[in-house]
């Protein structure tokens, strides 16, 4: 086996003597004789018991990480409630706009005019009840990643339809090549005596309205 | 009041051999108590929240099942992870080891004219030792989660895979904050809100204007080419979001077969590491995306001794560690000596096994601290068998002469029925002298490893075996 | 007659004659014919946990050699039972460990009985060894043959599934470590208040009763005796 480097370390690609071929040699060497690899189980749910009340569910995970959770579109207001500016991506629908704030659309906003504003309001790609968890997936209604992340509160509205159990139900209705963010209530940390404490560097408010 | 800071790292001696540098730690009062109390926390939260899932026995079959097989598959994968990862627009690059993963990422933050990095926490930079490349390089790397901010302020090491500031506590990090952090509020208290406000306020700005971040990844999924990274401050989304350059270093075995995989890992990761349901944040980028987080994007592939564990066929069920650290948190050892005494990144029983393996020769005191109690195996979300592979790991490393010959003479006589039954009288005869007392309090070496702590009983006057014959007579 | 070899485990061999007397006891009076092989010696966990692989597989196949002919082999450890059951294969390729089962095992899953008919009016605080619990799966089962003890007082015993810090040759090679978790599981033990402090281990036992009785003659504390629990269940009113 050659330790010989062509190029510049680490330049991308293959070729003799280059880093890529000299550990994909290397792992061929590895395996040689392994016995083969086991199948694989898939003995574990995907999803919950029918007859689970998953918007309970979702409900009941997002309070206990401290998430404030509205229902109905006319809520969308009082999520937004003392916001003045909002952001929100420019498919954003009109009957979600509501309330007095000013509803700014991200059409190339900046850092700064991100960090200007009040609160984001967005919709989701799809919601996991046993975990409580908002998935995003830069799809419509969504916005790109720095929309939800730069201001310091989150509104996020999810369709009942867009609710499912388990996480596994979930998972086929992301686009997998797509930038994703899945959202567990607002930023927290455990690192302080492993005790979580809500609000670090993402949105330290998070407000989840859900439409029946 | 502050006191002064003193880091742990530099009272543990990091080269010492387990038991030396064990025996310092263990001498640390509030090490000890910040360790108990912390792992004991977790501890707790952990097991509340495995019990919650009824199939979280057969979640840990198959995730031990898809790493197994990825181990097996892994030049396909990692060929295949290259191919979709690139035609999403990002660039690949392999490194053999750490100066090679090193140097290929102070080459890509120099290109992108920048001489400083945002970092997510990431125990591959860690185990390369990336940020003291930098410094050497005239580069700035800069930690930006909460721990491994504290570690760095505090001119300290990480004592712990997933929490590397686990060693202090409150009390201790609002010092660290207020000495060493430049602009922490007046009057912090060490509230853990304040605190985290005083990190989110010192890391604002930096997030926000940062050209370049360095980060690792959780998993790499070969089917779709996408990285992911699972967090909960929202500083990895600002590392992975914000700037325009992005590199990632993953280690070989961090690939996935399919998206769908995670529908396994992301339920037993967050559950295993900090005891919730899911964590509060998780990223998955694909490439670049026009429009939507950095344009030049950068995966290093990083083998630095990966593929001399994959060789071992007992061994290998160590690359399968998804880092959680639920491992660490209940062994008794780690436990009472945190992370430094074990002089590598990777401490505690999984670090027991994997730094020995990707560094052989060093580190062959590691397999012998642990009492092979199994309480790692118990809790491992992916079933490594920690204990037999310490177990193996005892049986492939170097053995001390004198023990060598101990173990081997008892060999000799327990495979020999007539001269064990003769050794067995000759102790009870030799212990005579102590019968009455019922207990020695001081033997010769090694004996006295055992009589620090601990009376030995006496052999009794009249053996199982006797009785037996007087019995059957 | 059912017959039994009887594997009585080097520790109990050298040390504790009483504990393999009160498994012949019980077997006994099950109605068991309990045989002795005297060949016996070791089971040869020490050499195979501390990395001396071909000691351990001569001591395996010694063992197979004199247990081979039995159908059922009882042990008082569940450490020696899981010695035989997880690493002779890996060691000889032998399976004689699916037919060695440490005395709960075969008290409840061969011969079906949880009450053997005994008495001890004592407190008593139960201390599940690793080995045991973890390697063989012993769950709560010679908590079970206890609970089902005339006069007993059994008393939780906290922080019970964190290991006592023996770990054969454990104890010698990081002491003081091992001796940092001994010093725990003695308060712990002494915390119960019980008489005694029972387990499925000597060796375990002999690490706790050795701290205990350390802690004792020193006046630094007061502890429960240690007690194989092949010991309770063979007492009788």
């Amino acid at each position: 086996m050659s330790a010989r480097r062509s190029g510049p370390a680490g330049a991308p690609g293959g070729g003799p003597g280059s880093a890529r071929d000299e550990i994909l040699a290397r792992m061929r060497t590895a395996l040689e004789g392994a016995s083969p690899a086991p199948a694989v189980p898939r003995e574990y749910r995907r999803a919950l018991d029918a007859g689970t009340d998953v918007v309970a569910m979702l409900v009941d995970r997002l309070v206990d990480y401290k998430a404030n959770v509205h229902r109905g579109a006319a809520a969308i207001e009082d999520a937004l409630a003392g916001a003045r500016r909002v952001a929100v991506p420019a498919d954003l629908p009109a009957e979600w706009r509501r309330g007095g704030a000013e509803f700014v659309e991200d059409r190339g906003l900046t850092v700064e005019e991100l960090d200007g504003v009040d609160a984001v309001l967005t919709g989701c790609a799809a919601a996991v009840a046993v975990s409580g968890t908002i998935m995003l997936d830069a799809g419509e209604v969504q916005g790109r990643r720095a929309l939800t992340l730069v201001p310091d509160h989150h509104v996020v509205v999810v369709r009942r339809d867009q609710i499912w159990g388990h996480l596994a139900e979930a998972l086929p209705h992301l686009d997998p090549r797509a930038p994703q963010t899945w959202i567990s209530g607002p930023s927290a940390t455990s690192d302080i005596e492993l005790q979580r404490v809500e609000g670090v560097h993402g949105p330290r408010r998070l407000d989840v309205v859900i439409l029946d | 009041m502050s006191t002064d800071i003193v880091p742990a790292a530099s009272l543990i001696p990091a080269d010492a051999p387990f038991p030396k540098a064990a025996k310092v730690a263990l001498g640390m009062p509030q090490l000890r108590a910040n360790l108990a109390h912390a792992t004991g926390t977790i501890r707790g939260k952990r097991a509340k929240v495995a019990a919650e899932l009824d199939d979280w026995e057969q979640l840990r079959d198959t995730a031990a099942a898809i790493k197994a097989t990825v181990q097996r598959r892994l030049p396909e994968l990692a060929v295949e992870f290259e191919k979709h990862a690139t035609a999403a627009g990002a660039t690949v690059h392999w490194a053999r080891d750490a100066k090679e993963a090193n140097e290929i990422a102070a080459r890509l933050v120099r290109e992108a004219g920048a001489d400083e990095v945002v970092k997510v926490k990431s125990m591959a930079t860690q185990e390369i030792e990336l940020n003291e490349h930098f410094e050497a390089q005239g580069l700035k790397a800069f930690e930006t989660d909460l721990a491994e901010l504290i570690v760095q302020l505090a001119e300290d090491r990480p004592s712990h895979i997933l929490v590397p500031a686990i060693h202090y506590n409150r009390t201790q990090i609002r010092d660290i904050f207020d000495q060493r952090m430049g602009d922490a509020p007046a009057g912090l208290t060490d509230d853990p809100a304040a605190l985290a406000e005083a990190a989110r306020l010192h890391l604002r700005r930096r997030f926000l204007s940062a050209k370049v971040a360095v980060s690792g990844a959780n998993f790499a999924v070969a089917e779709t080419g996408s990285l992911v990274v699972v967090e909960s401050e929202g500083n990895g989304r600002m590392c992975l979001t914000m700037p325009e350059t992005l590199i990632s270093i993953v280690g070989i075995e961090k690939l996935l077969p399919s998206f769908a995989d995670l529908e396994v890992f992301m339920q037993l990761l967050p559950r295993s590491s900090t005891g919730e349901r899911m964590n509060p944040y998780t990223s998955v980028w694909t490439g670049a995306r026009e429009g939507d987080g950095p344009r030049d994007v950068h995966v290093i592939l990083l083998d630095n001794g990966r593929t001399t564990v994959l060789a071992d066929e007992t061994g290998r069920q160590a690359l399968s560690c998804i880092r959680c650290s639920a491992c660490l948190n209940v062994c008794p050892v780690y436990e009472r000596t945190g992370g430094h005494a074990y002089g590598h990144v990777y401490p505690g029983p999984i670090g027991a096994i994997l730094a020995p393996q990707l560094e052989p020769g060093r580190h062959d005191d590691l397999p012998y601290a642990s009492s092979l109690c199994g309480a790692c195996y118990e809790v491992c979300p992916v079933k490594i068998n920690i204990p037999e592979v310490l177990v193996h790991l005892r049986q492939q490393g170097p053995h001390e002469a004198g023990e060598r010959a101990a173990m081997g003479a008892a060999e000799a006589v327990m495979s020999r029925p007539r001269l064990w039954r003769a050794a067995l009288r000759a102790a009870r005869i030799g212990s005579m002298p102590w019968r009455r007392k019922g207990f020695l309090g001081r033997l010769p070496f090694p004996g006295s490893k055992w009589t620090v702590s601990r009376d030995l009983p006496v052999p009794p006057k009249e053996s199982f075996r006797d009785w037996w014959k007087e019995r059957e007579r | 007659m059912k017959r039994v070899a009887l594997f009585i485990t080097c520790v109990n061999d050298a040390l504790f004659p009483e504990t393999p007397k009160a498994v012949v006891a019980i077997l006994e009076r099950l109605g068991y014919e309990v045989d002795f092989p005297a060949a016996q010696t070791c089971c040869g966990q020490m050499h195979a946990n501390s990395g001396y692989k071909r000691d351990a597989a001569r001591l395996a196949r010694s063992f197979e050699q004199v247990f081979g002919g039995y159908d059922a082999i009882v042990t008082p450890s569940g450490s020696c039972a899981a010695m035989a059951r997880d690493q002779y294969p890996h060691l000889t390729g032998s399976a004689i460990g699916q037919r060695v089962h440490e005395l709960s095992e075969f008290l409840i899953d061969v011969a079906g009985v949880e009450d053997v008919g005994a008495h001890f009016p004592h407190t008593v605080t139960y201390h599940p060894t690793c080995h045991g619990t973890r390697a063989l799966g012993l769950g709560d089962k010679p908590l079970r043959l206890l609970r089902a003890v005339g006069g007993i007082e059994l008393v939780d015993l906290p922080a019970a599934d964190q290991c006592c810090g023996f770990g054969g040759t454990f104890a010698l090679k990081n002491a003081e470590v091992s001796s940092a978790m001994l010093a725990d599981k003695c308060a712990n033990a002494a915390a119960t208040g019980a008489e005694y402090l029972a387990a499925a281990d000597n060796s375990c036992l002999t690490h706790i009763g050795g701290g205990v009785n350390r802690l004792e003659r020193t006046g630094a504390a007061r502890g429960p005796r240690p007690i194989h629990y092949a010991e309770i269940l063979a007492s009788t009113a």
